[in-house]
């Protein structure tokens, strides 16, 4: 079945009608403009050639959706000083190259910090039942990735695993894009929402986005054929005048989304105010422990003591996963900033725009 | 990192399944995902069970597909 959404032959015939009908529309400013949300849409659409082959009809803005992209540089000081008190840090890979203000994990790993990669945050638990250290879960991601991240806290609380905790900085997805469609008026075309986000939340929070914005939306998986559908419904959307929310990922997302995802998190979690990189604080953008679990919060167990300090420095990641910039205009961008040696994490990330353009970018 | 992957179940117990993706064998965490069979697909992010796959849902969409394509302009 995965094969038939990767190569299939009636995919060309359906993008040349797309541009065909993107020719002939109406009182729009070519190329349109639209906002892939997921970083790992930006790599299917740059992995499989849509930037290139659309190039003079669409142009793909990238989204706040890559967790290690829109974690601050604050949020990374308050990992690297948690790692320098001698704890056992457990986190995804991505976030060990992030450079913070002074350092990064990679450096303090360097130094004899103590740091385990983990593919699933539930394998702390087996971690911090092989130690007498303080075992802390960095804690980033969406809506995807948050019900897994309560699994953790409900398996550390039930098997009474107490020297767990996490650092909490998951981001949701709803009030950032509200944030991002209040500064970019009139600047996007369609978006593109994240399929995986999307299969827990489901389609009903995205319905402000063409009923208060009038913009077109689509749920879109991953595969050529998704995003061949994804953007077909975007540009009928448009000729149509009929901007709506347009699920196009059925056999993953369903309309009301998982419930029993959505129970696991406000089990253990409540929405707080959280911070973004390049976009600052945003009213209920992310969540926090609620009361009942704060026991395993990092930041109320451990004292953590970071300066909040601006960092000087010519990267644009900021402006890149707010749509305004490409990774091309960057001045580092290949010059001084690589995968090897990053200097912001829109190349650190392999879902990050600045390493998905390095990788498939002409 | 919201990449998920369809998983095949091969066996359960309890919260815990196994399961195949690609001809390699996972321990993987269903308990979100009520009464899931053996031979049902699951989409998996970070070994946890997200969603049932809906093999209808997928012919559908690739019925739209060929509907799209075969439709006049």
């Amino acid at each position: 079945m995965n094969n038939k959404f990767r190569n299939n032959p009636e995919l060309k015939p359906l993008l040349q009608k797309i541009k065909n009908v993107i020719a002939t529309l109406d009182g729009k400013a070519l190329p349109l403009k639209f906002m892939e949300v997921c970083g790992t849409h930006t790599v299917s659409i740059l992995k499989f050639g849509f930037r290139h082959y659309f190039k003079d009809s669409i142009k793909f803005l990238s989204g706040p959706g890559c967790p290690v992209c829109v974690t601050s540089a604050h949020d990374v000081d308050k990992i690297i000083y948690l790692a320098q008190q001698g704890n056992h840090l457990v986190t995804f890979g991505d976030l060990i190259k992030v450079p913070g203000t002074h350092s990064s994990l990679e450096r303090e790993i360097a130094k004899g910090a103590t740091v385990d990669v983990v593919y699933s945050p539930l394998d702390t638990i087996k971690i911090a039942s092989n130690t007498k250290k303080e075992v802390i879960f960095i804690a980033i991601g969406f809506e995807t990735t948050i019900p897994v991240i309560a699994g953790l806290v409900l398996d550390a609380y039930a098997q009474q695993i107490n020297n767990v905790s996490i650092l909490c900085l998951v981001k949701t997805m709803p009030n950032v894009l509200r944030f991002l469609l209040s500064q970019l008026k009139g600047e996007i075309d369609g978006m593109i929402m994240p399929g995986h986000v999307s299969v827990i939340i489901g389609s009903e929070p995205y319905e402000f986005v063409p009923q208060e914005y009038g913009i077109p939306c689509a749920i879109a998986g991953f595969e050529p054929v998704d995003l061949g559908l994804g953007i077909q419904t975007l540009v009928a959307q448009i000729s149509s005048r009929d901007p709506k929310v347009d699920n196009r990922y059925t056999r993953m997302v369903r309309s009301e989304g998982n419930r029993a995802a959505q129970e696991l998190i406000s089990a253990v979690f409540q929405e707080c105010d959280v911070s973004w990189r390049g976009f600052g604080t945003i009213p209920k953008s992310g969540l926090c422990l609620n009361e009942e679990f704060s026991f395993f919060d990092a930041e109320k167990r451990f004292r953590i003591k970071v300066k909040d300090e601006v960092v000087q420095s010519a990267c644009i990641c900021g402006d890149i996963i707010a749509g305004r910039k490409s990774p091309l205009d960057c001045t580092l961008f290949r010059k001084n900033c690589t995968p090897e040696n990053p200097i912001g994490p829109c190349m650190v990330s392999f879902e990050g725009a600045c390493a998905a353009y390095y990788k498939y970018g002409e | 990192m919201c990449l998920a992957v369809p998983y095949r179940i091969i066996s359960k117990d309890g919260n815990k399944a196994i399961a195949d993706v690609f001809g390699m064998q996972k321990e993987i965490d269903i308990r979100i995902i009520e009464d899931v069979d053996v031979d049902e697909y699951v989409l998996v992010h970070a070994g946890f069970a997200i969603q049932r796959v809906s093999q209808e849902d997928a012919k559908e969409t690739l019925e739209l597909l060929t509907e799209l394509c075969e439709a006049k302009e």
